[in-house]
């Protein structure tokens, strides 16, 4: 028992006496908004008021404990961010690789301690920039990348045993990280000292992102490849980072981005413990995470405590791992762009913000803020400068990093927390029965459940019952402008001429004995990476590296649930 | 007689997986009584136009956020008149800035919603401007 028997007796006993307070001045002057609305953005119900009585059962060793302790809710690290703040991680990918490599340059320059790619939508999906499914895509949400050339000039004077990279990447992560391992390997450096993360999570795609290639087992498949190759060649190297954040910008709740998210990372791990190559212990440490942190100040930092104790305990108890790095979560966050608004957007400066403290209360090991106007464009140089010293200020002098989880033992933060994880137990649980995320995956059920809370979200917006400022409560007439960051359409004309450029120069025997190779590998069954690293040393496509994949395993379409 | 139900298509061109948007409408309009075919992400005009004739469908709504608009929407009305679809009324959505209204409205469609819309104002546009064609 977390309390003494005394003090839950005489916390009752006040309670009742304050409750019969409440009730008395709540019927002269009535509460601005009925009892429900009084509920966090995700719509879980929240008291006026929380006592020891809501956390009375708990025990403090077994759901509490110390950072750097099972079951880690006060964080894996033990000294907390004294010896290192989390990483300043933004976010940024546009137009051609010269002119993201420049943003690249930039942000080192202010201090950004760790890289993270955004690819466009041809590259995502697998596709070459002169591909017809391409048109007027090409650099405007993120980086073009065909062949290794462009990723020579991405990576441009940037030491890659020094710097670690995110890449958002999922259905070609294979392709992507090849490059990276080969660019790598062009500036001398082992792959043992090469560190970074490559998305490669495919499960929330087709959950949530969409960017879609192939049928969810061999997709899985693939990862699993990653996965145990990273582990004997590229230690360093977090082969995937289990994401929530999609799940939640798609429209679902903070539980449903708790519960999907970690059963996706069950998922993984019982693919690669079926394959038998790999102990748990072995693989398990390199998994990271990725979450959002969307507007609800409290319930984030909730969650992000609820996830580390739910994985703890998975690893622990349902995969049996012994070795205290698998027991840990470890993760990325980044604010909520759903939570920005196109109206009044200088607003934004201020829930990136509060977005931005939450994750770090909450914990998290490396921060993305969003730029003011991201909601309209790509982020423009002001623009992202702000956000990046919106953590910087964090860190800096807020002093919300000078003690470890601040918040816990908060009778309001601890009860939440409960039954966060308690919510998130019941869909994991449920996925379960169906047989697991894939299976529920292809009855539609996480797809549905996010189409039902992003409906129900919207419908309360526009009825006023939930309040975005700006959009539905202290509306402007005058309509404000800020700079955009445009990306000219010119830039795929010049991307066709350099993969062009690229087809006539490169040996297109080698070319072709490479995808051969790499066609093989997946029908035998091999792992593709080291297939890959050849291709990509010998110039061939994202797209025709992702068209071996398609060939192999099918393709898999958005079936359009809703 | 009671007049048919109106017949919608949501539609996503592009690459882009944005979907939020086009998910909830597609309900919405499920919920305002339209006959809805949602085509989900990834579809190229040629598909879209293909599919508005399939389906004969009264009103086509198109969604993309990732800056390709521009070329996509006009791609997809372009196609249309070249297959002689001249009563399908055009709407669409997402992140457009104001610069480029004029191009999309030059391009056929007929109304553009920005965030913000409230689905009510969709609904009441599409309720005043789009009847079930004969």
């Amino acid at each position: 028992m977390y309390f003494a028997k005394e003090v839950l007796e005489s916390s009752s006993r006040m309670r009742q006496r304050w409750e019969d307070e409440v009730k008395k001045l709540v019927s002269k002057w009535p509460d601005q908004k009925p009892e429900a609305q009084w509920s966090t953005v995700s719509d879980l119900p929240i008291k006026r008021l929380y006592t020891p009585e809501d956390i009375k059962d708990m025990d403090f060793e077994r759901d509490i404990g110390y950072p750097g302790q099972y079951p880690y809710l006060r964080g894996n690290q033990v000294t907390g961010y004294r010896g290192k703040y989390w990483t300043f991680r933004m976010f940024s990918g546009m137009g051609d690789a010269a002119t993201t490599n420049a943003r690249w340059h930039l942000l080192l320059k202010e201090g950004q301690t760790g890289l993270s790619t955004a690819f466009d939508f041809p590259t995502l999906m697998g596709y070459d920039t002169d591909s017809p499914k391409a048109r007027g895509e090409c650099g405007k949400c993120g980086v073009a990348i065909d062949t290794l050339e462009d990723f020579l000039v991405l990576t441009k004077g940037i030491p890659l045993d020094k710097i670690t990279t995110s890449m958002t990447i999922n259905p070609p992560a294979t392709a992507l990280w090849a490059m990276y391992c080969a660019a790598a390997e062009l500036q001398g450096i082992p792959l043992t000292k090469i560190g970074g993360t490559i998305q490669n999570d495919m499960l929330k795609e087709f959950i949530a992102q969409k960017t879609l290639m192939c049928p969810p087992e061999p997709s899985v498949k693939l990862i699993s490849d990653t996965v145990e190759f990273g582990t004997l060649k590229v230690p360093k190297w977090n082969t995937i980072s289990i994401s929530g954040y999609h799940i939640r910008e798609a429209g679902s709740t903070a539980v449903q981005e708790l519960a999907f998210t970690l059963r996706d990372g069950m998922e993984y791990v019982e693919d690669v413990i079926r394959r038998k190559k790999l102990d748990v212990d072995a693989f398990a440490p390199r998994l990271s995470f990725f979450f959002n942190s969307h507007i609800d100040f409290f319930e984030e930092i909730c969650k992000m405590r609820a996830a580390r104790r739910i994985w703890a305990k998975a690893m622990k108890e349902r995969y049996k791992a012994k070795d205290e790095r698998s027991w840990w979560m470890r993760f990325h966050t980044q604010t909520a762009g759903c939570s920005l608004t196109a109206q009044q957007p200088y607003n934004n400066v201020v829930r990136t913000a509060t977005e931005a403290l939450a994750a770090v209360l909450g914990g998290t090991q490396s921060l993305h803020t969003n730029s003011l106007d991201e909601v309209w464009c790509l982020p423009s140089d002001f623009a992202v400068q702000i956000a990046l010293r919106t953590q910087q200020l964090i860190a800096e002098e807020t002093g919300a990093a000078n003690t470890i989880d601040p918040l816990a033992g908060s009778y309001f933060v601890e009860a939440l927390t409960n039954e966060m994880e308690k919510q998130a137990w019941e869909y994991i649980h449920k996925i379960d029965d169906m047989g697991g995320m894939v299976a529920a995956i292809e009855k539609g059920f996480p797809q549905l459940e996010i189409s039902d809370a992003a409906y129900k979200f919207q419908r309360q917006i526009d009825a006023g019952e939930k309040i975005m400022v700006g959009v539905n409560k202290y509306v402007s007439q005058e309509k404000e402008s800020i700079p955009f960051l445009e990306i000219d359409d010119r830039i795929e004309t010049e991307q066709i001429e350099r993969l062009n450029a690229v087809r006539r120069k490169r040996d297109s025997k080698a070319v072709k004995k490479c995808l051969d190779d790499l066609k093989q590998a997946c029908k035998k069954g091999e792992n593709v990476m080291p297939y890959c690293i050849e291709a990509v040393k010998a110039l061939c496509s994202v797209q025709e590296i992702c068209d071996v994949y398609r060939e192999v395993y099918g393709e898999y379409r958005d079936p359009g649930l809703y | 007689m009671a007049e048919r139900k109106l017949r919608v298509m949501v539609a996503k061109p592009g690459l882009d997986g944005h979907d939020r948007g086009a998910r909830v409408l597609a309900r919405c309009f499920r919920d305002a009584g339209y006959e809805v075919i949602y085509t989900g992400c990834h579809q190229t005009p040629e598909q879209i136009v293909s599919a508005v004739i399939q389906e004969d469908v009264d009103l086509l709504g198109l969604s993309c956020l990732s800056g390709a608009h521009r070329y996509l929407y006009p791609a997809v009305t372009k196609l249309m008149k070249e297959k002689g679809i001249d009563d399908v009324t055009v709407i669409g959505g997402g992140i457009i800035p104001d610069q480029d209204f004029q191009i999309l409205y030059d391009a056929g469609l007929k109304a553009i919603f920005t965030p913000g819309t409230t689905l009510e104002s969709i609904i009441n546009w599409i309720n005043t401007n789009v009847k079930p064609r004969n």
